[in-house]
């Protein structure tokens, strides 16, 4: 016989379905409409003059040759540009005491990273504009330049802002317990210091953005490959000092965006004001190299961290420093704060102790911006706390899963406050410790491993446990005083013809949110997905809200789409209850039809409805006015965070002789609550992971010790490619959260968050029998050989 | 293929020099080796010949060279097609990196370089760019202009002075600088047939499949049973040219491959290859990966492979 019914086997029913994205094949068929690809009438194109220093005094600027060059209509420099646009500054009221620099779209005298934007172009064609570049001149004075942590903390050395007292852009504190007599009381103490390379976001569509600005309208229209345009059409309105309704601001479809898209940046703040200074579109697309020296790069880390534990292998306590490098300013409107301020929170999150101390440093130095990227601090805290619980499980003897299994926090004993004090309403990593343990069937790994050892063969097996943010509330931006919601509206009709569609805030960047707000809007309403059209990303059209960052969009996005959906619902059921004279309570929506609630016998097409509302309302009672049209918001109400957890394993080989490592095999375990597409949560699982492992093993914006980027091209930059990519398995854990009536959590970071640590477990495990040991990544030939004394 | 000469100068001359769009440039498209030659001497220094475009496009773009023209050698047939020569097989200049792989007469006659093929770069690389653009560029982290050196092959030139002929071993000279002029262009490339009595082997290690090497080698062997009677081997990646290793060769010319003479032959090393200064690889590290690739070379060239 067939398994039994659940709750997928009525009609309609695809919260929980594996149903294909409906953009999908619209993107695959190369019918994708991306700002790079725009192309309107009047458009001229925008070129940047960039900084070769990493920190110098610009003394002149000679524009002359290039002003005169035949299809150039504008050469402006920071002076111009400044005396339109009003300067902006990177910091938030929560984080006390933090400090940068006011900003504007090009520099007035001074350049602080190599790369820097100075002089903008405008010409009928990019090929013009960059001939001018070469025409321009700028006179430098070097200036000391800023490059390392160390240099940048050393009393009386360079400064990256002249005139302050030194490099520091925040410090941070948090002393939870009794730290010192836990470790004066430890059995055993572990400790070491991490390094993590800056990386960046690579993503397939750099950042491109068209801005036309109409002076006979004094409208402002932005096209804008962006997660967040309702951001910046509040920021570009302020800065430029237009009405927020004069100001539209469009993302179609993105290339990927990983958190890099939802900063600014000066070119783009340029480009508006440029199309203000014209009164024509003007286009800019960084190009790739342009995107490694402009894009915020990320993860810039060195923690020192110890761990106290008992003689059993009990955490009893962590201590913890973390300096990080953000570049010359903090990046606006988010800060380069956040992933610091995550760092010292997240570390430890998994775990019962109590007894916490952290220390956070943000120092300025010159280069380019750091900020958000995907999973923001979760990799660094995560790779800090796993390698210390391995490297305390090799001290007590005790195998990385026992040790684990003893410290989590209990499945059934939540509500917990973690010992960093985020509150956590519900997670399971007992549940997912043993579902990895089988995935893995970590004994027969464990088997082959000592097997293959016996004959020269490296093996190395690692696992990380991981909690990961998501659902953000004010707590996040706007109690520092961002103006970045963390509500998300959305307004849903049904049409004439009885279908249904959605204007709703979240975004859509390549992760399949049409495709899950489709189906949560198909699943209340009792409709076919087909029948429902969502419609995302332009400030004209859709509801002001977040968007998509942090992991939100399913979690308040989806909330907000199926509470506004059922609103919908109810005010279809009034009207069919008037025509069927009816009670609206014994009616429901099933296939688009309306029917017995009791019974599901068919009483009424839904378009019947649309079609009585909309065009013979004199047929509906007196009085009666049908409200087909629904808008609603939510914010999410309760824990500020909807945390979710999960664990990762990895199974891989270290050739001694060469350094090389090869992935053999990831795992997953992930909870995000309640699933609504699988097929999408596994594919972000996938993702995320892959840019995980890049980061693990390959990833790194090097420098010179004069602040220019060494590989700075997709040549000496590696990212992560399918040859070396290892299969993922993944499995599911659903804890659903009690906050909203849909109870999901957000998946997009998880993979990113654990995919380095268990990576540098895996390979510390596979050095194990040579007294070798990592605790830098990117894990890279040169570090493993070196490791190993090999050279 | 970009060149990762090119590519060192656009990583690090990237706050520098800043384009996405070439220069504009003229163009012409060669039927004949002479009307290629022609336009160029007309041109002065200021031509660059163009066949696959994998390192001269980007550089263009970058704007790293902005020739005033473009002289377009890709249907010049005389430079095409691979085919037997007596005791050479004659490969066209403008065969290209996926014909290196396709190709029966390269497989059977030239097995190194059939064998290095697909470490050359990426499928869509392979099916532009061209073995004579690879050897004229002479990256010396490129596999096929160290595995010219290893073959022991001929290079054909066609210049202003007429045609002539260069043995790899005096080809390449210093960093992208070879025996090739301005204005000249190589036509095809002779390599030995490959006889029962020899043996190759082939291998490059890198981080990641199609990159550049962080050390490469290949090399080719004629054996009497089990002894070794002539032996070229040829490593890439390891300095400022593909660079042949004499001294090494020396140890193991009359020896037979066990692990003894493999150790020598691994220790001979040092005083062969000098490792440039370099951000990532210490050259202390790529000797040490040469000559554990050499180590693993020798053991399957011993093993008959």
């Amino acid at each position: 016989m067939s398994a039994p019914l659940t709750s997928l086997d009525r009609p309609n029913s695809y919260i929980g379905r594996s149903v294909p994205r409906p953009n999908a094949k619209r993107l695959l068929a190369g019918r994708g409409r991306y700002v790079s690809d725009l192309r309107l009438p009047r458009m001229l194109h925008a070129a940047f003059l960039r900084s070769p220093h990493a920190h110098a005094k610009i003394v002149s600027i000679n524009i002359d040759e290039a002003r005169a060059l035949e299809g150039v209509h504008l050469v402006a420099t920071g002076a111009d540009l400044a005396k339109i646009c009003t300067p902006w500054t990177g910091t938030l009221d929560h984080f006390k005491g933090m400090t940068s620099a006011p900003q504007l779209p090009l520099p007035l005298d001074r350049v602080v990273w190599a790369g820097q934007a100075v002089v903008a172009v405008v010409a009928e064609s990019r090929a013009i504009a960059e001939d001018a570049l070469e025409l321009i001149e700028v006179d430098y004075e070097d200036l000391p330049v800023v490059v390392d942590i160390d240099s940048a903390r050393e009393a009386g050395g360079p400064l990256v802002n002249p005139g302050t007292a030194n490099n520091t852009c925040f410090r941070s504190q948090l002393d939870n317990g009794t730290v010192d007599d836990a470790f004066a009381h430890a059995a055993h103490v572990v400790e070491e210091e991490f390094t993590f390379g800056r990386h960046t976001a690579v993503t397939l569509e750099p950042r491109a953005i068209v801005a036309e600005y109409d002076p006979s309208a004094g409208m402002l229209t932005v096209h804008h490959g962006t997660q967040t345009p309702y951001q910046f059409q509040d920021l570009y309105s302020r800065h430029y000092g237009i009405p927020e309704a004069r100001v539209r601001v469009i993302a179609t479809d993105i290339g990927g965006s990983f958190g890099m898209k939802l900063h600014v940046y000066h070119e783009d703040m340029a480009v508006v004001g440029l199309s203000i200074l014209l009164g024509r579109p003007v286009k800019y697309l960084a190009d790739r190299m342009e995107s490694f020296v402009s894009d915020i790069h990320a993860r810039d880390h060195r923690v020192r961290a110890r761990m106290a534990l008992d003689a059993k292998g009990e955490i009893l306590a962590m201590d913890v420093v973390d300096l990080t490098a953000i570049g010359a300013f903090s990046t606006y409107p988010r800060t380069s704060v956040v992933e610091g301020n995550q760092v010292i929170r997240l570390i430890g999150a998994p775990y019962r102790f109590r007894n916490y101390r952290a220390t956070l440093e943000v120092i300025f130095q010159n280069k380019v911006q750091t900020s958000q990227y995907r999973a923001v601090g979760h990799p660094i805290a995560c790779a800090v706390t796993e390698r210390l619980v391995d490297m305390a499980a090799s001290k007590v003897g005790l195998d990385p899963f026992v040790i684990r299994a003893q410290n989590v926090i209990a499945d059934d004993a939540y509500p917990q406050t973690s010992p960093t004090g985020y509150r956590f309403e519900a997670l399971s990593h007992q549940a997912c410790l043993k579902r990895l343990h089988e995935i893995m069937d970590y004994g027969s790994l464990r088997a082959e491993q000592a097997d293959l050892r016996k004959r020269g063969v490296y093996r190395g097996i690692g696992i990380a446990a991981f909690v990961e943010i998501t659902n953000p509330s004010p707590a996040f931006y706007g109690v520092g005083g961002a103006r970045i919601s963390s509500q998300d509206g959305a307004i849903v009709s049904l049409t004439p013809s009885g279908e249904v569609r959605c204007l709703i805030s979240v975004t859509e960047q390549g992760q399949g949110t049409e495709a899950i707000i489709s189906q949560i809007v198909a699943d209340q309403l009792g409709l076919a997905q087909e029948r429902v059209k969502v419609i995302t990303g332009d400030t004209e059209v859709t509801p002001h809200g977040g968007a998509t960052w942090a992991c939100r969009g399913a979690g308040i996005g989806g909330e907000t789409a199926l509470q506004a959906t059922r609103a919908l619902k109810r005010n279809i059921l009034e009207i069919a209850a008037l025509i069927l004279q009816e009670q609206p309570s014994a009616l429901d929506i099933v296939d688009g039809e309306v029917v017995d609630a009791a019974t599901r016998k068919q009483r009424l097409p839904i378009f019947e409805i649309a079609r009585i509302a909309y065009f013979r309302s004199d047929t509906l009672p007196p009085g009666t006015q049908a409200q087909l049209t629904v808008s609603h918001h939510f914010a999410p109400q309760g824990y500020p965070f909807a945390f979710t957890n999960g664990i990762q394993g990895c199974s891989l080989e270290v050739d001694v002789e060469t350094g090389l490592i090869k992935l053999l095999k990831h795992f997953i375990v992930e909870d995000c609550g309640r699933v609504i597409n699988p097929m999408l949560v596994d594919e972000q699982l996938r993702g995320g992971i892959v840019q995980g492992l890049g980061a693990a093993l390959f990833e790194e914006c090097r420098y010179s010790e004069t602040g220019q980027l060494m590989n700075g091209s997709l040549a000496d930059y590696l990212v992560p490619m399918p040859m070396e990519m290892p299969d993922i398995v993944i499995a599911h854990v659903e804890t659903p959260t009690a906050d909203t009536e849909l109870g999901a959590k957000g998946v997009g970071e998880a993979g990113t968050a654990a995919a380095s640590a268990s990576v540098l477990n895996a390979v510390n495990d596979a050095l194990a029998p040579f007294d070798a040991t990592i605790s830098s990544i990117p894990i890279t030939p040169a570090k493993v050989l070196k490791a190993l004394k090999r050279f | 293929m970009v060149t990762n000469l090119a590519s060192r100068l656009m990583s690090r001359g990237i706050s520098r020099k800043r384009a996405v769009k070439a220069r504009a440039f003229s163009y012409f498209r060669a039927a004949t080796i002479d009307q290629a030659l022609d336009a160029h001497a007309r041109a002065g220094d200021d031509a660059r010949f163009i066949a696959g475009g994998q390192s001269l496009v980007p550089a263009l773009s970058l704007r790293l060279q902005a020739p005033r023209l473009l002289i377009d050698i890709t249907h010049i047939d005389e430079m095409r097609g691979v085919r037997r020569e007596g005791d050479t097989l004659r490969i066209g200049a403008l065969t290209r990196h996926c014909e290196m792989l396709s190709e029966p007469l390269i497989a059977e006659f030239a097995p190194l370089l059939h064998a290095a093929a697909p470490f050359v770069a990426h499928p869509a690389i392979r099916n532009r760019g061209t073995f004579g653009g690879s050897v004229a560029l002479a990256d010396p982290a490129s596999e096929f202009p160290a595995m010219t050196l290893a073959l022991g092959a001929e290079i054909e030139i066609a210049g202003p002075a007429g045609h002539r002929r260069v043995k790899a071993d005096d080809f390449f000279i210093d960093l992208c600088e070879t025996a090739l002029q301005p204005g000249e262009l190589i036509t095809a490339i002779y390599v030995p047939l490959f006889k029962a009595d020899q043996r190759f082997a082939f291998d490059e290690l890198a981080r990641r499949r199609g990159d550049y090497a962080l050390v490469g080698c290949g090399m080719i062997a004629t054996c009497t049973g089990e002894r070794i009677d002539d032996i070229r081997i040829s490593f890439f990646s390891v300095g400022n040219t593909p660079t042949r290793v004499k001294g090494v060769e020396a140890t193991l010319i009359g020896a037979r491959l066990d692990a003894e003479r493999i150790a020598a032959a691994q220790g001979a090393l040092e005083s062969d290859l000098a490792p440039p200064e370099s951000d990532e690889v210490p050259p202390a590290m790529r000797l040490h990966l040469a000559r554990v690739l050499l180590g693993r070379l020798l053991g399957h060239l011993g093993e008959g492979a």
